[in-house]
């Protein structure tokens, strides 16, 4: 029997993802309506995200128009040039547009090094604590005195960034022993500032809940 | 309008990441210098304009610094797009082909770049290496489906011409010769992956290959040494 395929947009995701919050806040800044799929990440996965995902069987993934898009930025950059009249989150000019792509694939930085401060304990953890400081300096320092990112608006590489910060503050930052407001000042008030969006306000889970899920992480994980 | 007069690449010789770059460049008929990098003293000018990696390749356009391959090829694609004398596009035109083109290149990266480090840099003995390898060779029979799909019949990855995955890739046929020698068999094997052995040599012998991916084994093995001793 011939599946119709289904029009529009639908985004499978698990409701805590950073990655998933990266295109639902994208999605809600651009005005694109979608069906959102949460998914069973910690039992048994559906057969439509295995379908749409075989090779990684990972959220998020965005179908449009039946077809899967998978890679949270490759989604990001998909809703760009797929959608070109809606609002767009990345600049004009090339050279901005490099810059943009170089500062979003790096905040992916803040949540492989954060995971091995609760994953690990002793010398790996202080690696990990020391890395976490670099990454943490090396963006409060792009960020300098701008409001935003790319300067007076909101974009790319504020909302690839943003979903990180309820897993810095408090969870990171405990198992790390450290505090973003200190080592990164700038970056906390940009923080803030984004919270203020209705994009972000609205997806963005309190840093309680995330550390409920990390606990619930490491007891299903049997982590110390 | 973007002059070709001024551009610049830092890159090492056996880098994957570098010889992409240089190769997208080539095809594109944009003349540019090159300059050679020490791993171990790096120029101020390279620490200066990659300050967060401190890696190759970089390209510097008109005095500014372009970092991470991926995205420099990108750049590049958007500054000099298709068309003038029959210059050709590397990513695709359509959004959903594009979005392909940067999933398959990611998944390179990602699965057949962190088996390269294993099988070559990383490994501590001959198990550590074999597993390494049994990675990339899963990685690319993943690759023998993706080839099918994406290619649809034509010669590359991204059709007539070579396109993003093609260049991501082929960064790597290098250093596969030196594995081949090591391991004493064709990694990209034409019994298993036949479509991928196809195209490994169609790529290499493209003119805008030619002289950047490197085939000279004995030399990078020399390299390797270097690095590993590093």
């Amino acid at each position: 029997m011939a599946e119709e395929i289904k029009k529009g947009l639908v985004l499978l995701d698990f409701w805590v993802s950073p990655f998933g919050q990266r295109c639902r806040i994208a999605l809600a800044e651009k005005g694109l309506p979608y069906e959102y799929s949460e998914q069973e990440l910690l039992g048994t996965k559906s057969e439509l995200l295995l379908r749409s995902n075989p090779i990684h069987k990972k959220i998020p993934v965005l179908i449009h128009d039946g077809r899967p898009v998978n890679e949270s930025l490759v989604i990001l950059n998909y809703l760009e040039e797929a959608f070109p009249d809606a609002p767009p989150l990345l600049p004009a000019d090339p050279y901005a547009r490099a810059q943009a792509r170089f500062w979003a694939a790096y905040s992916d930085k803040v949540y492989e090094v954060g995971s091995r401060l609760w994953k690990t304990k002793g010398e790996a953890q202080s690696q990990a604590r020391a890395e976490m400081l670099q990454v943490l300096g090396n963006l409060d320092g792009e960020l300098g005195e701008k409001p935003f990112f790319a300067g007076e608006k909101f974009g790319f590489v504020d909302l690839a960034l943003v979903p990180f910060m309820p897993w810095l503050t408090p969870s990171f930052e405990r198992y790390g022993g450290f505090s973003v407001a200190e080592v990164a000042p700038r970056l906390a008030a940009w923080a803030d500032r984004c919270m203020e969006r209705e994009s972000v306000a609205k997806t963005l889970y309190p840093g309680e809940k995330v550390d409920e899920f990390i606990t619930l992480l490491k007891k299903k994980y049997g982590i110390e | 309008m973007a002059g070709g007069g001024d551009l610049k690449v830092l890159g090492v010789w056996t880098s994957p990441f570098a010889i992409r770059v240089r190769v997208v460049l080539n095809l594109k008929g944009l003349p540019y210098e090159y300059a050679e990098e020490d791993l171990g003293n790096k120029s101020a000018l390279l620490v200066g304009s990659n300050p967060v990696h401190k890696k190759v390749p970089v390209l510097i356009h008109g005095g500014r610094a372009v970092n991470e391959s991926q995205i420099i090829v990108q750049y590049i694609d958007e500054v000099w797009p298709a068309g003038a004398g029959g210059r050709p596009a590397v990513l695709p035109s359509d959004p959903y082909e594009r979005a392909m083109a940067r999933f398959w290149a990611a998944f390179v990266d990602d699965k057949v770049g962190s088996a390269w480090t294993g099988m070559l840099f990383k490994c501590k003995n001959e198990e550590e290496r074999a597993e390494a390898v049994a990675r990339a060779e899963a990685a690319l029979e993943t690759l023998e489906g993706a080839f099918k799909e994406c290619s649809k019949g034509k010669p590359f990855f991204g059709g007539d011409g070579i396109g993003l995955v093609d260049v991501v890739l082929g960064g790597y046929l290098g250093w596969f010769l030196v594995v081949n020698r090591i391991i004493g068999r064709r990694l990209i094997d034409p019994a298993r992956t036949p479509l991928l052995a196809g195209w490994e040599d169609r790529f290499r012998a493209t003119e805008a290959v030619k002289g950047v991916v490197p085939d000279d084994v004995d030399k990078m093995l020399v390299f390797l040494q270097k690095l590993r001793a590093m």
